[in-house]
């Protein structure tokens, strides 16, 4: 259960701290944060192997902190470092870590859920008993590439687990201007895709929902859909005044924030103390800052790596 | 040698690409398009159950699922069929395909095929007749293979399957009928080097997939003007073979270019551009270009041909830099 509790913790003072040095100029570039909805990222990648695979969208920091990815090494790419995950040539939305199983994450909204079919597919074809999960928005809901994957993972039985983060906002818009179906769980029926439309600020719900797909899927049960109904606490980018939305609407899902809503459970059902929770805290945000600190001491990377890593060799 | 046809060619690198690694997988079947040799793949679905794959019309999702597939470890050979859907799977292929390795610092790696068969094909019109190998090669990260001959596409295809990188074939259904000399064992053609299929003193005639073989109709042609011409077969525009496109002007000092793309901004426009850069001193003529005409492939059988690049267009071409 702490667990949980930490990865949440970590997640919000990584993009707390991102957010921080953005405004220091220390970052730079276009950054989505996903201070609001931890508990997906933190419940699905707890129902996970680590040897399952993980692909992820604009938004991915939280998806990739929870499947294990390096810290420090995540720093360094969005401070466009050497030393990042990604020797500085991707960034924020372009995020990998293969080793971790965190495979790749990718610009394109409902590009990703395209790329996650293939991992699917990989997985069934080298008959391991691997799955594939793949995150993204409710904006990606009316792309092709998402409605074109459903399809085919459906058809073809792929062991792959879509998560969507409904968040409700599709970039600077209301998901109802996008489309007149409010839960995108409704698009799986129409594929035969077994879903489920979870409280995605409830931690304990999302890895429950997302244990029994993992598990259907490693039965050769095919794919299977979780919405996580969620909400961001900042805007689409970082800078975005997000006046597309009320302020009561802000302030009543902050009563719903994810974290605070598991801490309290956990203090009300004896599980730990006030103490043990202020203490999981202070613990994530002590390895942020010197995960931070690690990052802006490393080395920009040089210029004659600007032509490597085009073509293989 | 024995000599077989450019589609026998064809279907046995596939089929002995999949003999030799069990990562290959068939995504999509139509490699011989609507030829009457299409039968011969029946060979490979029949040797390999299991690993080929019908696909829904979902280029997006076909072309994304192939990347996926590659990153995790297959070798995918995608056939997007008709290169005017490539289009739909642009996003994947220019967008993720493309910059998977770079963006990831060399973690990743795409090393998937994509086949896709272009040009002009008699009547295909404005909607089944493109040839997008220039808009490719504006894309860093992508290699593209131009077969001309039956030995060739065995030797380009198994290649493209060896590569670690994303890798577009692409091929022209107007050349499975020729005939030629093909190894009969599995055998790989290294990119990046272009081949002289014919040798002269004249002129250059640099050329890449079809348009090769009408080169050569063209040079043929050219024999009995007291013409003597060299064909410069590109085989592959990324990496590209500068240095036997250089050499070869050296030696004849004049250039033609001949290209199935639009004439703005296609490959003649680029191996133009090559020659002006480095090797201008060289040249005893402007360089000139035989590409198809800026407009969309007009459907009527004579509108279609007069846009082409024939043999005849070639010919007119190299009376005129020999003027």
């Amino acid at each position: 259960m702490l667990r949980l509790l930490r990865t949440m913790w970590t997640i919000r003072a990584f993009e707390e701290k991102v957010s921080e040095l953005f405004g220091r100029r220390e970052v730079h570039g276009l950054l989505h944060l996903s201070i609001g909805q931890e508990a997906v990222a933190a419940g699905a990648c707890a129902a996970l192997r680590t040897t399952d695979r993980v692909v992820s969208g604009h938004r991915p920091h939280g998806h990739a902190i929870a499947k294990g990815v390096d810290i420090a090494s995540l720093f360094a790419e969005l401070a466009g470092r050497e030393t990042g995950c990604c020797r500085g040539k991707g960034g924020s939305m372009h995020l990998a870590a293969p080793t971790t199983g965190f495979v790749t994450a990718t610009g394109i909204v409902g590009g990703n859920v395209a790329l996650a079919l293939g991992v699917a597919f990989a997985c069934k074809e080298r008959e391991k008993q691997e799955v594939a999960a793949v995150f993204f928005g409710d904006g990606a809901g009316q792309s092709g590439a998402f409605h074109e994957s459903l399809n085919i993972a459906a058809l073809w039985k792929l062991p792959l687990l879509f998560i969507c983060e409904n968040n409700g906002y599709a970039e600077f818009t209301p998901l109802s201007a996008h489309t007149p179906i409010s839960q995108l769980a409704r698009h799986a029926e129409t594929y035969g895709i077994p879903s489920a439309t979870v409280d995605g600020n409830d931690v304990l719900a999302v890895r429950t929902a997302i244990s029994d797909a993992a598990a259907r899927a490693r039965a050769g049960g095919g794919p299977s859909f979780i919405e996580c109904m969620t909400y961001r606490l900042r805007g689409h980018y970082e800078g975005d005044p997000a006046k597309y939305r009320e302020l009561s609407e802000l302030s009543d899902w902050k009563t719903k924030d994810p974290i605070r809503r598991f801490a309290a459970t956990l203090v009300k059902k004896g599980t730990c103390t006030h103490e043990q929770m202020r203490a999981v805290e202070a613990e994530a945000r002590a390895s942020v800052e010197a995960a931070a600190q690690k990052a802006s001491t490393g080395a920009w990377p040089s210029v004659d790596e600007v032509t490597t890593l085009v073509y293989a060799g | 040698m024995r000599e077989i046809t450019y589609a026998e060619a064809k279907v046995e690198a596939l089929r002995d690409v999949m003999r030799a690694d069990r990562r290959v997988c068939l995504i999509g079947s139509y490699f011989l398009g609507l030829s009457p040799r299409r039968v011969l793949l029946e060979d490979i679905r029949k040797e390999f159950p299991g690993r080929v794959f019908d696909p829904p019309i979902s280029e997006g999702g076909v072309c994304g699922l192939a990347v996926g597939a590659a990153m995790a470890g297959l070798r995918p050979i995608v056939d997007v069929t008709t290169a005017s859907f490539l289009f739909h799977g642009f996003p994947q292929v220019i967008n993720e395909a493309a910059n998977v390795r770079y963006m990831s610092g060399g973690q990743l790696s795409a090393p998937v095929v994509f086949h896709i068969l272009h040009g002009l094909r008699g009547g295909g019109a404005a909607q089944h007749s493109h040839s997008p190998q220039a808009m490719l090669w504006n894309t860093p990260g992508l290699e593209i293979a131009l077969p001309a001959s039956p030995r060739d596409v065995k030797g380009l295809l198994a290649e493209a399957v060896h590569s670690d990188n994303p890798t577009i074939v692409v091929d022209h259904a107007r050349l499975f009928e020729v005939k030629g000399e093909v190894p009969e064992e599995l055998f790989s053609i290294p990119f990046g080097r272009a081949e002289v299929k014919r040798n002269g003193r004249d002129v250059t005639i640099v050329a890449s997939s079809l348009m090769v073989q009408r080169a050569l109709e063209a040079a043929g042609t050219a024999v009995a003007e007291g013409i003597d011409a060299e064909v410069v077969d590109l085989r592959t525009l990324v990496p590209l073979d500068k240095q036997t496109v250089l050499t070869s002007i050296a030696k004849t000092g004049r250039l033609v270019v001949v290209d199935e793309c639009h004439r703005s901004c296609g490959v003649a426009a680029e191996i133009a551009a090559l020659a002006a850069e480095e090797g201008f001193s060289q040249l005893k003529a402007p360089v000139k270009r035989v590409a198809t005409l800026d407009v969309p492939v007009p459907f009527s059988q004579p509108l279609e041909r007069y846009i082409e690049p024939t043999a005849e267009k070639i010919l007119a071409t190299i009376r005129e830099i020999m003027r």
